[in-house]
């Protein structure tokens, strides 16, 4: 069989497997649309007043894109990680003495995990709209799902990168709190970033998710504080060198 | 030509040998026991076959290639079994075997008449739609060795292919091993801690301890070489009674955590 072929089709495969774990689990589904919704409900509603009172406007319009970020990065982080439970429960091995490169089960993989934290992404979309979430411009869906996709890409392949450097789930909490939460946090899903004090600024400025954020919230709602060809140009890149160290590091596990 | 020839193949981590100077061969239509106590490197020797992981030094061809230099020609003519567990318990035992034949490439109408035939071998037909969280232990052994058969390997590596199963379940997985070994010729190269399942089934052992193969022959020579009437005495005699500790790494604790779990 023509190599390409036979890589597309284990792509596919791979692929395939991850959206198949992911419907199946209804559970793990329904439960992660929790958070987001109690985010939305809870400090939309809850600090909406006082955002108004200052002049921002409608606090749920500007934070639905935070949260559906927010609900992407946890997905695409947690999908990456899950190299950690095929290595434990042994499918790893099967993966890795099969006749395909490492990089053919990584792009298999990372396509998976990032296609199913984009559809968690889409999900808590309409859960924004149900919460009273409206976005400005129907033409603008499509690129903002490009965004969606990007993030989710990026971070799936942040997650597959610690995955391949962790031998057991033992750091998955050290990784929530030192890594997704301050990510998360920092990264303006929650609050505007102009008029942040320089400190904060910096960080924020660093956090790769907060040109995710971005990126949404221009398209979805309008008015992006970098500008949106920035925050393409800044996840583009990004996801690409995080791509390639991910690429390297799944290369070197040994089973 | 031999179907797996090791020559003094060693495998050193840092300053610890875990197999040394080891040379062996194995010709087609055999069914080959390696035997040894826990940590005398077995697993490791298997891993060098099956190129997962590489050697310190020596040779070694598995189906005519180099595990190193062609990984995926000793792939191809390879079926592995291994120790722990490997099956997706979130798919379907059909859906292991279609994951398992598309990464190795067999074309679709050939695929799903091999997916009916074995999984009909190994008596599963009739629970392929049944997802593999659902199989007892013995259930589980016997779709990794159809799934591992799918391919049409030259070789079938079993290591340890009946850890943990009652005296039925690991009777009823040999007698599809030496059916498949007696009809098709497969090579079966396996390792075992039973030492009756290796006098039964193997038509020559090689017994190694600490990463040094002790004996090699046939059940009757190994027994005759050692005077004694069972292989396990036999094996008792070329190793030795104490007892070896093993390293405990992260993925053996991960084994424990997870037999805690699955109980």
């Amino acid at each position: 069989m023509d190599p390409l072929i036979k890589n597309m089709k284990a792509i596919y495969i791979l692929w395939l497997r991850q959206l198949k774990r992911y419907f199946r689990s209804r559970s793990r589904m329904i439960g992660s649309l929790g958070q987001p919704l109690l985010f939305l409900v809870a400090l939309g509603f809850g600090f909406g007043p006082i955002f108004q009172k200052a002049g921002g406007g409608s606090y749920i319009e500007f934070l639905a894109p935070g949260i559906i970020a927010m609900s992407i990065i946890f997905t695409a982080i947690f999908s990456g990680i899950e190299i950690i439970w095929d290595r434990k429960f042994g499918f790893l091995k099967e993966t890795l003495v099969a006749p395909v490169s490492r990089l053919t089960i990584m792009a298999g993989r990372t396509l998976g995990g990032a296609t199913v934290a984009s559809l968690q992404g889409v999900i808590v979309f309409f859960l924004a709209m149900v919460v009273g979430f409206r976005p400005s411009s129907l033409a603008m869906l499509l690129p903002a799902f490009l965004f969606v996709f990007l993030v989710a890409l990026l971070f799936t392949a942040v997650g597959t990168a610690i995955a391949s450097l962790l031998e057991d789930m033992q750091g998955f909490q050290l990784i929530m709190n030192f890594l997704v939460m301050p990510l998360f946090f920092l990264s303006g899903a929650l609050f505007p970033l102009s008029g942040l004090p320089e400190s904060i600024k910096i960080i924020t400025y660093l956090d790769p998710l907060s040109y995710g954020v971005d990126g949404l919230r221009g398209t979805l709602i309008g008015g992006a504080h970098f500008g949106l060809s920035f925050d393409f140009l800044v996840l583009t890149v990004l996801t690409f060198f995080i791509l390639a160290l991910g690429s390297y590091l799944f290369s070197r596990i040994e089973v | 030509m031999s179907i797996i020839e090791v020559k003094n193949l060693t495998k050193k981590f840092g300053d610890f040998t875990a197999v040394n100077d080891v040379s062996f061969a194995v010709e087609p239509g055999e069914i080959f026991a390696f035997l040894g106590p826990n940590g005398a490197g077995k697993t490791t020797s298997i891993r060098i076959l099956t190129t997962t992981l590489k050697r310190t030094s020596g040779q070694v061809l598995v189906g005519g290639k180099d595990p190193q230099k062609d990984a995926d020609g000793v792939r191809h003519a390879c079926g592995i079994v291994f120790q722990d567990p490997s099956l997706d318990d979130e798919l379907t035992a059909w859906e292991n075997m279609e994951f398992h034949g598309v990464l190795f490439g067999v074309p679709k109408k050939l695929r799903r008449e091999r997916i009916e035939q074995l999984l009909r071998y190994v008596e599963l037909w009739d629970r392929r739609r049944d997802l593999v969280k659902n199989f007892s232990g013995g259930m589980k052994r016997r779709l990794e060795i159809a799934r591992g058969l799918l391919h049409h390997p030259k070789v079938l590596f079993l290591d340890e292919p009946t850890l943990g199963l009652d005296p039925q379940t690991r009777n009823s997985i040999w007698s599809y091993i030496k059916k498949l070994n007696e009809d098709e010729g497969l090579t079966v190269f396996f390792t075992t801690h039973h030492m009756e399942e290796a006098d039964r089934a193997a038509t020559r052992i090689a017994i190694i301890d600490h990463g040094r193969i002790v004996a090699q022959g046939s059940p009757a020579q190994l027994k005759e070489q050692t005077k004694t009437e069972t292989l396990e005495d036999a094996f008792l005699a070329l190793t030795g009674k104490t007892i070896r500790e093993e390293n405990v790494g992260a993925t053996d604790r991960m084994r424990l955590r997870r037999r805690l779990w699955t109980r």
